[in-house]
């Protein structure tokens, strides 16, 4: 279908600080015992898109992502991994690729989503417009976990920051006005051609924009080249796209636009001129249509492009992965609400306990749980909602609830843990409490320590 | 031709002819036949014909100097009169006439038929056409058991062709035993051949008449002398040697029956082939359940979801589909541009796997691309009859072709088809019909069409001063962008709703209407409402222009709009956006007893028609089987 796919897999996120290292990037983050970025590819897969470009940020996270997406993928897709300068952006991470990129449109994914929306979905709607620019709203996420409210108090204090807001027309098909969260002031400047030429703009501020764009291949590399100075997709280029849509400053389909001096060909030209004629007047017009006709109705004289938008519908998943908060959420859904994303089979008990996995007396292990291979718990232990690791050994008496425990972490006897994040190679000595907290690799946590919203982690030598 | 023909009055005869087989009696010696035979018995179509009658031979001689049919005579034109073969008529003119037009079956029973072809021709596809045309004949078919050569010379509006037939009695087909029934596919060939007869006889050029009367010979009828003209010659030649192939072929030409979607097991079956999974809807309305219709809403998302899955299809013809689906082009020549657009895209992008030929294979793959268009949307007549041009250039492509030549012809060949069809077309229709615009002229159109518009712009910028009336309807209000562009313009517009058609309907000097097809039998195939706006003005004695491109023309027959149509999602009749208050049905949609309906095209029967402005002229609805016949394989086909 003339796509290419460039996954932008990220490097170490600062939002993510105590969970992400150098041996653990952000797109290896488990999501129930898989790196996030396995979901993105599987989608693609299932999708049939096999030819992906994999873009990372530095030199460590390339090394860990590649040798883990060859591992894993070598015999099912051809991906290919880029290394990207550090810190230039989402848009610096394509300027990078760019020179990959041949098809004629490029659909652009986050890493880090978790979704069961079809990109074919979003694709489709480029194409059906012609678009320039078509990006995937799904609705925001509800701050903190759905159903357990008390679990959540601190994190629930999200910023406003967060939220987008988002203009759209009154069919949803077209994007008129985009700001996000970093920018976000109390008023907002909308072009005024743009609502003249629309009517009708509705607002939004319960959509998110979910990181999945599918750009025009030669419009999105004028606009990198040309602006040089944007960093980000969803805060410069997205936005640059949208306010221009009217007066629009790309070249659209790679070639100018005929000019109105046609001699020697002028009959030809002539025909081309009526041809289009006839397909636009037959076909319903958006209003970019109409207002490059003018009120005059004769040539077009103003060039126009499309933003589109594809809003996933609402019985839809989609979370991003950008957050501490959001691992939390999307642990908790990938094992209990969006079980479908995660690919294991569920147990009459509706959890995963794999089968070299050990349980001592009087063990349970609630619903919505997983427990990971060869993983030893001892006698008396509960688990509630919560992810526990490959090889991890668990004592007596722990309580492990809302948490995730990610590989080869030990925990001691009497042990609570909840609502928080434990690393890999962490060690929890005696009766440890901790709640809403994340402790990052191979800290160890001193007996009888009782900690409560701490980041705990290993100071950088 | 005079646009404003008399009013007719008789509409029933062509009603009556479908399915069945019985030849209407021509008209010229219809007096003497009404008299004669007892019309209360006569009315049913199908008849085994009676044992002769005693009097049998005597009767043709009454015939003999049949009068010229006067215009008024036209209204004679009654079943009684039609279908006089249930009096003892076995070896009447009637029963000839039957014979004559049905080449593949064995004769009933002997008879003389005195030129029945051609006065069959002249007056079996009956309606919208002046019957004024005056047979006399000019000697007399006199007995039935003799061989009596016939003069008969057809006069037509002016156009006096003679044609004189001998007509030869065949005694051994008199032993033949009576075929019980013909096949659908014969009877449509009976049909066709007798309204190119007509149409041929009404008055095109010589060649059109030999065809006809080559098409209309039949076997039992052999014209043998030319007595007076070389056209009747040339019949001759071509009824006695060409006819059973030209017979054979015509059989090939019928379309299978399409589907019919009330038929369970074959829907079964398509939905398994089918690349876009489509949900039935459940209450359909009883008289189109042969129809597809689908749930709307269903096919959309699913064929976006599976957008990167459906590899065989090209993503240009995707790309059309998925705007066919959710309505982005519509209209007749807008549709067939982009198919046709979408192909050349698909050809350029194709190579030939090894090991296969490519006019089978890109056959094959383009058949693909079609059915998954028809999926979106059932393909319009214009766009199959594209589809067909671009099968027939594939097939005829020389073996000996490089794969890149052959693709540049065919690119090349779609560009001239669009070229040449659409364009040139619109541009040599705008010409004629605009010489039927005058200064003070009120005209008035339906929905949008493309023809109708560059025809109303150019009559602007020629300096004209007419007003027009804009009819729309809902649910599409297709109307309002037509409006937009012509006020745009500088055009003095009205807009109204059809409802109003009757009202404004009195101010209004020219009706111009679209088509997005006109079928053999002059009925113009157009967007539902259309035969309304016609018919109004058909009473208000509005002449009504039809502007329809030759590439629309169709040889299929159609006499309602109900065999075949299109449904569209009956949900958008019901609900108007934008005003919740009247939206009163809404939850009513999934009630047992509402079946809503949303018809997409109607059918409007030839009678309103005053004339079909085409690129081949102006021609009268009765002409367009002549241009289906004569200009198919020249030209449309290549």
């Amino acid at each position: 279908m003339d796509f290419q796919v460039v996954v932008l897999a990220g490097g170490t996120s600062k939002k993510l600080v105590p969970l992400v290292s150098k041996e653990v990037p952000k797109a290896l983050l488990p999501v129930a015992n898989r790196p996030v970025i396995s979901y993105v590819l599987e989608l693609l897969e299932l999708s049939n898109l096999k030819d992906i470009i994999v873009a990372v940020e530095g030199k460590e996270a390339y090394d860990c992502v590649e040798h883990w997406i060859v591992e894993a993928y070598i015999d099912r897709l051809r991906i290919q991994v880029e290394r990207v300068p550090d810190d230039v952006g989402t848009a610096g991470a394509l300027r990078a690729v760019a020179h990959l990129l041949t098809a004629k449109d490029i659909l652009v994914v986050s890493g880090d989503i978790v979704s069961d929306v079809s990109p074919g979905a979003v694709a489709a709607a480029h194409r059906r417009h012609d678009a320039v620019v078509t990006t995937m709203l799904c609705s925001a996420p509800v701050s903190g976990p759905s159903d357990s409210g008390s679990s959540v108090t601190k994190d629930k204090a999200k910023k406003p920051g967060h939220y987008n807001r988002i203009g759209l027309d009154p069919t949803k098909q077209f994007l008129l006005y985009i700001a996000t969260g970093a920018e976000l002031e109390k008023d907002m400047r909308i072009q005024k051609n743009i609502l003249c030429a629309v009517g009708q703009m509705e607002i939004r501020s319960d959509l998110m924009d979910a990181h999945l764009y599918a750009f025009k291949r030669s419009v999105l590399q004028e606009v990198l080249n040309q602006k040089d100075k944007f960093q980000s997709l969803k805060q410069d280029v997205l936005p640059y796209l949208v306010r221009t849509q009217l007066a629009s400053e790309v070249v659209l389909n790679g070639v100018p636009q005929p000019e109105e001096n046609g001699n020697e060909k002028a009959s030809y030209q002539n025909n081309q001129e009526m041809l289009s004629q006839i397909l636009a007047n037959s076909s319903t017009s958006s209003f970019h249509e109409l207002h490059a006709l003018g009120p005059k109705c004769s040539l077009p004289v103003r060039r126009t492009h499309k933003c589109c938008v594809y809003i996933a519908s609402n019985s839809k998943y989609c979370m991003r992965l950008n957050s501490i908060q959001a691992f939390n959420d999307i642990n908790r859904d990938v094992i209990g609400d969006a079980s479908h994303l995660s690919g294991y089979s569920f147990s009459a008990h509706n959890n995963i306990i794999h089968p070299s996995a050990e349980l001592g007396s009087k063990t349970t292990v609630g619903p919505h749980c997983m427990l990971g291979e060869a993983s030893i718990m001892g006698d008396k232990c509960s688990v509630k909602r919560s992810v526990i690791g490959r090889h991890c050994r668990i004592g007596s008496n722990v309580k492990v609830v809302n948490s995730v425990v990610m590989n080869h972490v030990t925990i001691a006897d009497g042990c609570t843990i909840q609502n928080s994040v434990v690393c890999s190679n962490v060690q929890l000595q005696d009766r440890v409490v901790l709640k809403d907290c994340q402790v990052g690799a191979n800290f160890v946590v001193t007996t009888g320590s009782e900690c409560k919203g701490e980041a705990l982690a290993k100071k950088e030598k | 031709m005079d646009p404003r023909r008399p009013p007719r009055t008789v509409i029933d005869p062509k009603v009556r002819q479908v399915g069945f087989f019985a030849a209407p009696e021509p008209i010229a010696s219809s007096p003497p036949v009404s008299d004669i035979s007892p019309s209360g018995n006569s009315l049913s179509p199908v008849m085994i014909p009676p044992p002769r009658h005693s009097s049998d031979a005597a009767r043709p001689v009454l015939f003999s100097p049949v009068p010229p049919a006067s215009p008024g005579r036209r209204d004679s034109l009654a079943p009684s009169d039609l279908f006089p073969a249930s009096s003892p008529t076995a070896s009447s003119p009637c029963a000839d006439a039957e014979c004559a037009f049905s080449p593949g079956r064995p004769l009933r029973s002997n008879s003389v038929r005195p030129a029945a072809a051609v006065t069959m021709s002249s007056s079996l596809p009956g309606r919208g056409f002046d019957l004024t045309a005056a047979v006399t004949a000019s000697s007399v078919p006199a007995t039935g058991l003799m061989k009596i050569p016939s003069g008969f010379s057809v006069k037509n509006a002016g156009k006096a062709r003679n044609a004189s037939v001998e007509v030869e009695n065949e005694q051994g087909s008199n032993s033949k035993p009576l075929k019980e029934k013909t096949t659908k596919a014969e009877r449509r060939a009976i049909q066709e051949a007798q309204r190119a007869a007509k149409a041929a006889a009404k008055g095109e050029g010589k060649a059109a008449s030999v065809v006809s009367a080559a098409a209309s010979a039949s076997v039992n009828v052999k014209p043998h002398k030319a007595t007076k003209a070389p056209t009747v010659a040339a019949s001759e030649k071509k009824g006695g040697g060409g006819e059973r192939p030209v017979e054979k072929e015509r059989k090939k030409e019928v379309p299978p029956p399409r589907m019919q979607y009330d038929d369970t097991s074959r829907v079964e079956k398509a939905k398994r082939r089918s690349v876009v999974k489509q949900t039935e809807a459940r209450n359909r309305v009883e008289l189109f359940r042969h129809l597809p219709q689908y749930e709307h809403g269903t096919q959309l998302p699913d064929l976006e979801s599976r957008f990167f899955q459906l590899d065989p299809v090209h993503p240009a013809v995707y790309k059309v589909g998925l705007q066919y689906l959710t309505g982005d082009i519509s209209g007749g020549n807008a549709r067939c541009v982009a198919m046709l657009q979408a192909f050349q895209e698909a050809i350029k992008d194709y190579s030939t796997p090894p090991e296969k030929n490519l006019s089978r294979d890109l056959t094959a793959k383009m058949s693909s691309y079609v059915s998954f268009l028809i999926e979106c949307r059932p393909l319009s007549i214009s766009m199959g009859n594209a589809f067909r041009f671009l099968k027939s250039r594939i097939a005829k492509l020389p073996l000996t072709l490089l794969e890149s030549e052959a693709k540049a012809s065919l690119q090349s060949d779609i560009e001239q088809f669009i070229t040449e069809k659409i364009i040139l077309a619109d541009k040599v229709i705008v010409r004629h019909a605009v010489t039927k615009i005058r200064d003070g002229d009120v005209l008035l159109t339906y929905g949008s069409s493309t023809a109708v518009e560059m025809l109303l712009l150019h009559a602007h910028e020629l300096g004209k001063q007419f007003r027009v009336v804009v009819v729309d309807s809902r649910p599409k209000l297709e109307g309002q962008r037509l409006l937009r562009r012509l006020v745009g313009k500088g055009i003095s517009c009205t807009y109204t709703h059809i409802n109003a058609t009757s009202y404004i309907m009195h101010e209004v000097t020219r009706v111009f209407l679209g088509a997005s097809s006109v079928l053999s039998n002059g009925a113009v195939y157009s967007r539902v409402g259309t035969a309304s706006v016609a018919m109004v003005a058909h009473a208000f004695r509005v002449p009504v222009l039809v502007c329809c491109e030759a590439y629309k023309f169709h040889e299929r027959v159609q006499l309602d709009s109900i065999c075949s149509n299109e449904l569209g999602d009956p949900d958008v009749i019901s609900k108007v956006p934008g005003m919740e208050e009247i939206n009163c049905l809404n939850n009513q949609a999934n009630c047992g007893n509402l079946q809503p309906l949303n018809l997409i095209y109607d059918a409007l029967p030839s009678d309103y028609v005053s004339m079909i402005i085409t690129d081949y002229g102006m021609v009268p609805p009765t002409s367009v089987p002549v241009i289906v016949r004569e200009y198919r394989r020249e030209q449309l086909w290549m």
